[in-house]
């Protein structure tokens, strides 16, 4: 009898302290739209592959934080010489790869010889173009030195694509990832998830999660479902279309922040009519850009008047340029000698802002006279008709990169803008390291596109991410791609 | 000539059919990848790569290579039984599709067996009790089975039994090895959503050919002899209506190991219909066209056996000379 009570209490005590485990969960199920196609962030532009490895599997010589400011990496300090020109890093000691072996100088130098090598597939090989010699100092001293001075240096090297990689195991990073990070890679079920545990020996602060699954979900619908019945504990960018349903579900909250994404009417520079500069007008007056971010964006994109992020401090703002003026733009239609209007086709990728945006578009265009024909496009289509043989008229397209006004400066981009005054401000804004010269810079140069209504400017994409309201510490912004696991905890 | 029994001639036949359909599907297959618009290297690198990295993406993919010369590699290459590797996943393409084959497979013969079990007795039933209210229940019911689509289905499954009463997973796949439990439950709801449209179709057909034969000159003779009309339905009926209800299994086992895209899409499943369709959003074109050729063979192969089982169960097909 007594023996059997005791049993009794025993499994009601274990039963308590299992449930005390459930509580505490230092486990967490991300779910992700697509599936990387591999898992090297330096050999791919996939936004999927850094969703799932960025800072959590691997770490660059700097780190970029949510609000977009570099932070130490790997490197623990830096100095710069006063011509720009040389970088000297001082590494972290006693930092190891996932399978032991030990991280110094010489996988920093081995890193970037390979994204800058002639058979480099790096999707950002530019970025880096300006680095012409790299010198390791000693095991723990590294120095780069670059031939032109580079105001985003820093940032740009805590990116994905230039996040340290082994020699021992680069070449099979694709599928078996290993990094420095604080989450180690484990397995990937192809189709499925892949899982990554916290790396016992990281050099930095312990994350709080012992354990993530990344949760490859494409259709909308499931991935509703799969949120309401708990499969997954959240995502980190979801269809604003589904979120009334968990504005309202206190078991869940909505995180809205900024990205990098200029959402724009791209409009081919370089061709009839649009090499006009009056046409180009005309379509910036006949824009509401209201209308379409309630309709496109449920109301979270954010106004633009030009190529720049309005989170960003050298932003100004410029969406009055071109009011919304219907009678304006039939004004300037006339004038450029389009008295009647004309036809266009608007090739659209497979993302809804763009399939959305170009309905309301076609729409108010069609009141100034401008029929256009829309065309929906694949990526792999769109990347090659569209951005590699620059075959069309309008597309709509967000840009996320960071800091991309100099997308403008290359006569060669697919919008075809040439612009010698533009050209020269952006090479004197590269050469320049002075804070408020720099704001003074692009702010002009904000100025001279949105007046030449290159492209017409749209509106930020929001970051728009759902998790379980228990969990703390996943970034609001998304100034690079990524999910960060560093600051995420559960809290009761 | 030779000297050839009509069954000899008759599966002899129907192996030439099979081996003529699988190479013109493999030229059109190519032809059609290689028209496609769109190009890989481009896709893996984004907008922001220089010319140079992708020129250098896509020498390593061999993509330069002329047409022809691909072609005649690609098929040299299955004659071996290799399938080449695929160009994003840089995985062999038969690894690839054999781990997919461990979800759809199963998934596939679960439907199978889902839509037998519920599908046939209903179409017997129906048809035992043709013109009463009984059947016009049934066929009303079947009718809404064929109309509905699967995978609205399926989402109508997981409201109920993943959200609401939290019973079943709402999709997602654990590996067999990993908890097998775990997967079988995995599969049930996905398995439901496309078994129940199919066993719509089967009812009806089922009901349909008995309905068939019921007015047959032996069912009759049969009744003469003494059976009651259920007596003869069962011992003469059913085995002459199996025929068409055959022709349909076939089809739709054919139907589901490739038509479970969208399912899979909406219960997240790691299988072949999710893996092809991923390959052509990513111009993945070795994965893709094997892939495809490979559906194309089980396809083929399962008409194939439909084929010579009809020659055992009608024998009028053994003996018909050629």
């Amino acid at each position: 009898m007594r023996v059997t009570k005791s049993i009794a209490l025993a499994s009601a005590g274990l039963l308590l302290a299992t449930s005390l485990a459930f509580a505490q969960s230092t486990e967490i199920r991300v779910g992700a739209p697509l599936e990387p196609p591999a898992l090297d962030p330096t050999a791919g532009a996939a936004e999927a592959i850094d969703v799932v490895v960025y800072q959590n599997v691997f770490e660059g010589l700097t780190r970029i934080d949510q609000d977009g400011a570099v932070q130490p990496g790997l490197a623990s300090e830096w100095t710069i010489s006063d011509d720009g020109l040389t970088y000297r890093f001082t590494l972290h000691n006693g930092v190891t790869f996932h399978d032991g072996t030990s991280f110094d100088a010489e996988d920093v130098k081995f890193t970037f010889d390979r994204i800058l090598a002639d058979d480099s597939v790096n999707a950002q090989k530019a970025l880096y173009e300006a680095i012409s010699a790299i010198t390791v100092i000693d095991p723990l001293t590294i120095e780069f030195k670059l031939s032109r001075p580079d105001g985003l240096f820093l940032f740009n090297i805590g990116r994905g694509d230039a996040v340290i990689v082994a020699t021992e195991s680069a070449a099979n990073n694709g599928t078996d990832p290993i990094g420095t990070g604080p989450f180690a890679f484990v397995q990937w079920d192809r189709g499925s998830r892949v899982i990554l545990e916290q790396y016992g020996p990281y050099w930095g602060e312990k994350p709080a999660l012992t354990k993530a699954t990344y949760v490859f979900i494409g259709d909308t619908t499931t991935m509703t479902n799969a949120l309401l019945a708990g499969d997954i504990d959240g995502t980190y960018n979801f269809a604003a279309e589904a979120l009334p349903i968990f504005q309202s579900n206190p078991q869940f909250k909505v995180v809205v922040g900024t990205t990098e994404g200029e959402t724009i009417l791209s409009t081919n520079n370089a061709r009839p009519p649009f090499d006009k500069l009056a046409v180009r007008q005309a379509m910036a007056h006949a824009i509401d850009r209201q209308e379409i971010i309630d309709g496109a964006t449920y109301g979270y994109g954010v106004p633009i008047g030009s190529h720049f992020a309005p989170h960003n401090p050298y932003y100004i703002d410029l969406t009055n340029t071109y009011p919304h003026d219907i009678e304006k733009a039939k004004a300037l239609l006339a004038e450029a000698g389009y008295p009647d209007g004309f036809s266009a086709t608007l090739k659209l990728p497979p993302v809804n802002y763009a399939r959305a945006s170009g309905q309301i578009i076609a729409s108010e265009f069609a009141k100034v006279g401008i029929k256009l024909e829309l065309i929906n496009m694949e990526w792999a289509q769109w990347l090659e008709d569209v951005f590699a043989n620059k075959d069309f008229d309008l597309t709509i397209i967000s840009h996320v990169e960071p800091f991309d006004i100099g997308i403008y400066a290359n006569p060669d981009y697919y919008f075809g803008y040439n612009n010698p005054e533009f050209q020269a401000l952006n090479e004197t804004l590269n050469a320049t390291t002075d804070e408020a010269k720099r704001k003074e810079l692009a702010q002009e140069m904000q100025t001279i596109i949105a007046k030449d209504a290159v492209n017409g400017y749209l509106f930020e994409l929001a970051q728009t991410g759902v998790w379980n309201a228990k969990l703390e510490g996943m970034w609001q912004n998304a100034p690079v791609e990524g999910v960060v696991l560093r600051d995420i905890h559960w809290v009761e | 000539m030779w000297d050839l029994t009509p069954m000899t001639l008759y599966i002899l036949r129907r192996v030439f059919g099979f081996i003529v359909t699988i190479l013109i599907a493999a030229i059109v297959i190519f032809a059609l990848l290689d028209l496609l618009p769109g190009d890989p290297a481009r896709f893996i690198l984004g907008i922001n790569a220089t010319p140079e990295s992708v020129a250098a993406l896509r020498l390593q993919m061999g993509l330069d290579d002329p047409a022809i010369l691909r072609f005649g590699n690609w098929l040299l290459g299955m004659l071996r039984g290799d399938f080449g590797v695929s160009q994003t996943q840089k995985l062999p393409v038969a690894d690839l599709i054999a781990a997919r084959m461990a979800v759809t497979l199963p998934l596939t013969l679960f439907a199978m067996l889902v839509s037998m079990l519920v599908g046939l007795p209903l179409g017997i039933l129906a048809a035992m009790y043709r013109g009463k209210p009984l059947d016009t229940v049934l066929m009303v019911i079947a009718q809404a089975g064929v109309a509905v689509p699967n995978f609205w289905f399926g989402m109508l499954l997981t409201l109920l039994f993943a959200v609401t009463l939290r019973w079943l997973p709402p999709g997602g796949f654990t590996p067999w090895d990993e908890d097998a439990a775990a997967s079988l439950r995995g599969l049930v709801l996905p398995s439901l959503a496309l078994a129940l449209p199919q066993a719509a179709i089967l009812a009806r057909v089922m009901r349909t050919a008995l309905v068939d034969v019921s007015t047959q000159d032996f069912i009759r003779t049969a009744r003469a002899k003494g059976m009651t009309f259920g007596e003869a339905m069962w011992r003469h009926g059913v085995r002459n209506a199996l025929l068409p209800v055959l022709t349909i299994l076939g089809l739709q086992f054919a139907f589901l190991i490739a038509g479970t895209i969208i399912v899979e899409n909406v219960f997240y499943l790691p299988g072949l219909g999710k893996l092809i369709y991923t390959a052509i959003m990513e111009r993945d074109l070795v994965l893709v066209r094997s892939a495809t050729i490979i559906l194309v063979l089980v396809v083929s192969f399962t008409m194939l056996v439909v084929d010579l089982a009809y020659g055992l169960v009608d024998p009028r097909l053994r003996q018909r000379s050629a």
